[in-house]
């Protein structure tokens, strides 16, 4: 054993210096905690990346909702596989989200009483999207909708619109 | 007879196998029980000793060995069900179905584990009370309470990806609303639920998700923090014994 490593030892024996001087075995120490440190978060960076999916097989959230002349004024039509309402007033169209905004429970339009009911929690809805009562903490956010070149409506899931917004067809 | 058969297991203890495995004479004192107790892997986090007033049903009701006998009934009947389960689309709600209706005992096993897990979650929620109640958690057994309560949540994460695995409505809807009130957590809530389910809809990724965590991760947890709350009652000095419970006696 040569004499710097004997040194190294005894650390209460070695008058800690103003200098704050290190011995080699804190350095070597000091070295090998931060290499493995930053491999310990490499490791959580690459295992976040691996677990958040690149590719989704889910389905489009851009959908044809046909022709304008299958809904007619005055009107509420659930579209069960897209959960949204197309609604048509006088001024045109627009596309209301059928998930609650609550907890993501599907709602159902009710005629009868002129109103958009969630059956988990009871949030009630106008059928602007607009909240009557209930938990919702925002009303039903209202999806961009377009006509296409050959003259089908088009809405997409993924913009939402201002209230104001209707497609005048 | 009794004789014979008593000749015959000391031949067994007698033999070369017998004593290198467990490497000690016959337990006929404190000493050597002890030492028996000490030299297995399965008896060694429980005390060699207890007090006479912390067996009795008074001082526990036996609510933490009721949990893990039933952890250990859901670990078992799981393993089973696993031999029939697809933790994919269409396979999923079918394979249930067919445990119910085909599979030999299927429904035995399968309704096993949904109520044991029922029980488990009812057993660990009133040992908790108990032990809260009795002041279970004063020093030295800060500790333990604070793996207890660690414990309860992975008995509660169990019970909701498991939850999810029979794919029909009510799991859906479950896990629907579940993972909406995560991402209603700040900043970070949207992040987690996409990770937790793989995408942003309870579809394929999400089962396949929830069955990993309920059938590796979670139960691995559990294993893990079951040994040191055990172990941790030993070496915080065993129950917490009150006068009373000298059968009512104050």
């Amino acid at each position: 054993m040569s004499d710097e490593g004997h040194s190294s030892v005894p650390e209460a024996s070695h008058p800690v210096q103003a200098g704050n001087e290190i011995t080699r075995r804190d350095f070597l120490n000091e070295i090998t905690l931060g290499a493995l440190g930053i491999a310990g978060l490499g490791s959580v960076a690459v295992t976040y990346q691996f677990l958040s999916p690149n590719v989704l097989f889910e389905p489009s959230t851009t959908f044809r909702a046909g022709n304008p002349d299958l809904y007619p004024v005055h009107s509420v039509t659930f579209l069960q596989d897209q959960q949204v309402y197309i609604v048509r007033v006088p001024e045109g169209f627009y596309a209301v989200s059928a998930v609650c905004t609550h907890l993501g429970c599907v709602t159902q339009w009710k005629p009868d009483a002129d109103m958009i009911a969630c059956p988990c929690h009871g949030s009630k809805f106008k059928a602007d999207g607009t909240k009557i009562e209930g938990p919702a903490p925002r009303p039903l956010p209202h999806f961009a909708i377009s006509l296409t070149a050959d003259g089908e409506l088009l809405v997409d899931k993924l913009q939402n619109i201002n209230f104001s917004q209707v497609l005048k067809v | 007879m009794a004789t014979t058969l008593h000749s015959a297991l000391q031949h067994i203890r007698d033999t070369k196998v017998w004593k290198s495995i467990f490497r000690r004479g016959p337990a006929n004192s404190n000493r050597t029980r002890s030492l028996a107790v000490f030299g297995n892997l399965f008896l060694h986090w429980l005390p060699v000793k207890v007090r006479e007033k912390s067996l009795r049903v008074r001082a526990s009701y036996y609510l933490g060995s009721i949990s893990f006998i039933l952890f250990i009934v859901l670990f078992v009947t799981g393993i089973l069900l696993m031999f029939y389960y697809h933790p994919a689309a269409p396979h999923a709600y079918r394979d249930m179905k067919d445990l119910q209706f085909v599979v030999s005992n299927g429904v035995f096993l399968r309704n096993l584990h949904r109520l044991a897990a029922h029980l488990m979650v009812f057993a660990v929620f009133w040992h908790m009370f108990h032990v809260f109640y009795r002041g279970g958690y004063k020093p030295p057994h800060e500790f333990n309470w604070v793996v207890g309560v660690v414990l309860l949540l992975v008995t509660l994460f169990l019970s909701y990806t498991g939850y999810l695995l029979p794919w029909d409505q009510l799991a859906f809807w479950a896990v629907t609303v579940g993972t909406n009130i995560i991402s209603a957590m700040p900043v970070v809530g949207n992040k987690i639920r996409y990770l937790l389910l793989g995408g942003n809809i309870v579809g394929e990724n999400a089962l396949l998700r929830f069955y990993v965590l309920h059938v590796v991760i979670l139960p691995l947890i559990a294993f893990v923090l079951i040994g040191i709350h055990f172990w941790r009652v030993q070496k915080d000095g065993g129950l917490t014994v009150k006068p009373k419970d000298d059968d009512g006696k104050e």
